[in-house]
């Protein structure tokens, strides 16, 4: 089962579900989080379903921004906050 | 409208003012730390309020409080539809801003946004609809950037009395008027001049770039903009444009309208396009009080030395007294005046950046 987290930055605005789910692309996971909190959808994905461009992804250790992405049965999925801002 | 709670949007939070007895202004709360709140809608008579939250990374956020801005709850934000595989958007459909939100006479809630979309809710922000009678408008296409890469609508007018009556403003995008509560749109922008375009297209009506507008809430037919290139009115509802120049610059972001007379509102210029600060680093607000013959220049308690304050667009307001003022900058600066500009004093200067000031 493909593990999925999201940055402890998110809990200030909404809830942030940690889970593994049988999901064979990123799009899968992250709809699968969704699912849980459908609020969520829209801090990593904008309005056209595209990945934030400041929300950094990795997956099995590498910087994802391709949500089509496939996983392996036990990818770990991260879902982190880029260094931007100020 | 109440003239003491005023509310002042910033690049870290959302911070409410108190007007104490002796008139002097003091903070009462700050709600979203650290947040960026693009935009806030004081509370009606029931307490229900909206605040705009552009969060960078993990997009914009719309936030409802039923108890004037004690507690909050995330709502529904606006959201564009699905982007057609049409080759000529030139902007790609995604919420990037809200830089309005305003109430009709109806209770019906308007949004105005960066791309360019027009939102209205009709159940008190729990839903949002895309207006697509603006967004499908073939000249929505020639929009363009005014302040940010993409167009955006800066400006909502309801019509004190009649909720299917709205006026826009777009930057860049002109004046657009509906009559018919948004299912049809026209452009109303004569008298107005674009100097930053060729000059075959200086009155092209589409691509005006209004920074502000603002209509008299006790006459509704008179209008006041600040443009990009200068200071229009209007006393026929946008039918026609008067340009008016007064000194020390018709240059700047904001206008205040007077609430009941039309003869009166307030500017706060700046030295245009080459250098964004005040005229000779001394900040000033004009006034005039004749519609525009003539103006005054408003210094008494503003800084008058090495000043680099900016006034964005919502930085400028007038309560319903017509003479209470709320002014602030860029640069974080807050000041209230209690006689219609003829004095101010300072309530903060250390505030973050300060994107809108309401009362109310």
């Amino acid at each position: 089962m493909a593990r999925i987290q999201f940055t402890p930055q998110l809990r200030r605005f909404t809830d942030t579900p940690e889970l593994e789910c049988a999901a064979a692309t990123l799009a899968e996971a992250l709809a699968a989080a969704f699912v849980l909190n459908p609020r969520l959808r829209g801090y990593v994905l904008d309005d056209q379903g595209e990945l934030r461009p400041n929300v950094a992804v990795f997956v099995d250790g590498r910087r994802s921004q391709d949500i089509h992405q496939t996983l392996r049965a036990d990818s770990q999925v991260f879902v982190l906050q880029a260094l931007s801002g100020g | 409208m109440t003239d003491s709670r005023a509310w002042v949007a910033t690049r870290k939070g959302l911070f409410e003012l108190q007007r104490e007895a002796g008139g002097a202004w003091h903070i009462a709360r700050l709600s979203f730390i650290a947040e960026p709140v693009s935009m806030v809608l004081p509370p009606d008579a029931n307490g229900f309020m909206l605040a705009a939250l552009n969060l960078g990374h993990f997009g914009v956020k719309l936030h409802a409080s039923d108890d004037a801005g004690q507690s909050w709850r995330e709502v529904a934000c606006p959201s564009y539809p699905e982007q057609p595989d049409e080759p000529n958007q030139p902007f790609p459909w995604k919420l990037n801003l809200i830089w309005s939100l305003e109430r009709a006479a109806d209770g019906s809630l308007w949004c105005g946004t960066l791309p360019g979309g027009l939102f209205v809710s009709r159940d008190r922000g729990e839903s949002w609809q895309l207006v697509e009678s603006l967004w499908k408008l073939p000249q929505r296409l020639e929009w363009f950037g005014g302040g940010y890469p993409e167009p955006g609508i800066h400006s909502i007018c309801p019509h004190p009395q009649d909720a299917n009556d709205l006026l826009i403003g777009i930057s860049c995008g002109g004046v657009w008027r509906t009559r018919d509560g948004g299912a049809s749109w026209s452009v109303h922008t004569q008298g107005m001049r674009a100097d930053f375009m060729p000059p075959e297209r200086a009155d092209d009506p589409n691509i005006q770039d209004p920074h502000r507008v603002q209509r008299c809430a006790a006459a509704p037919d008179v209008l006041w903009t600040q443009h990009h290139c200068g200071i229009w009115r209007s006393a026929d509802h946008g039918a026609l444009w008067q340009e008016l120049k007064p000194a020390p610059s018709s240059f700047g972001f904001a206008v205040a309208a007077h609430p009941t007379d039309p003869q009166t509102a307030w500017f706060a210029p700046a030295v245009k396009d080459e250098r964004r600060i005040p005229v000779e680093a001394a900040l000033c607000v004009t006034r005039t009080r004749d519609g525009g013959q003539s103006f005054e220049v408003l210094r008494q308690g503003l800084p008058q030395q090495h000043c680099y304050d900016l006034i964005y667009r919502h930085g400028l307001e007038v309560g319903a007294d017509g003479r209470s003022l709320l002014m602030g900058s860029t640069t974080g600066s807050l000041w209230a005046s209690g006689d219609g500009g003829d004095s101010w004093q300072a309530v903060s200067n250390h505030l973050p950046p300060i994107y809108a000031v309401r009362f109310g």
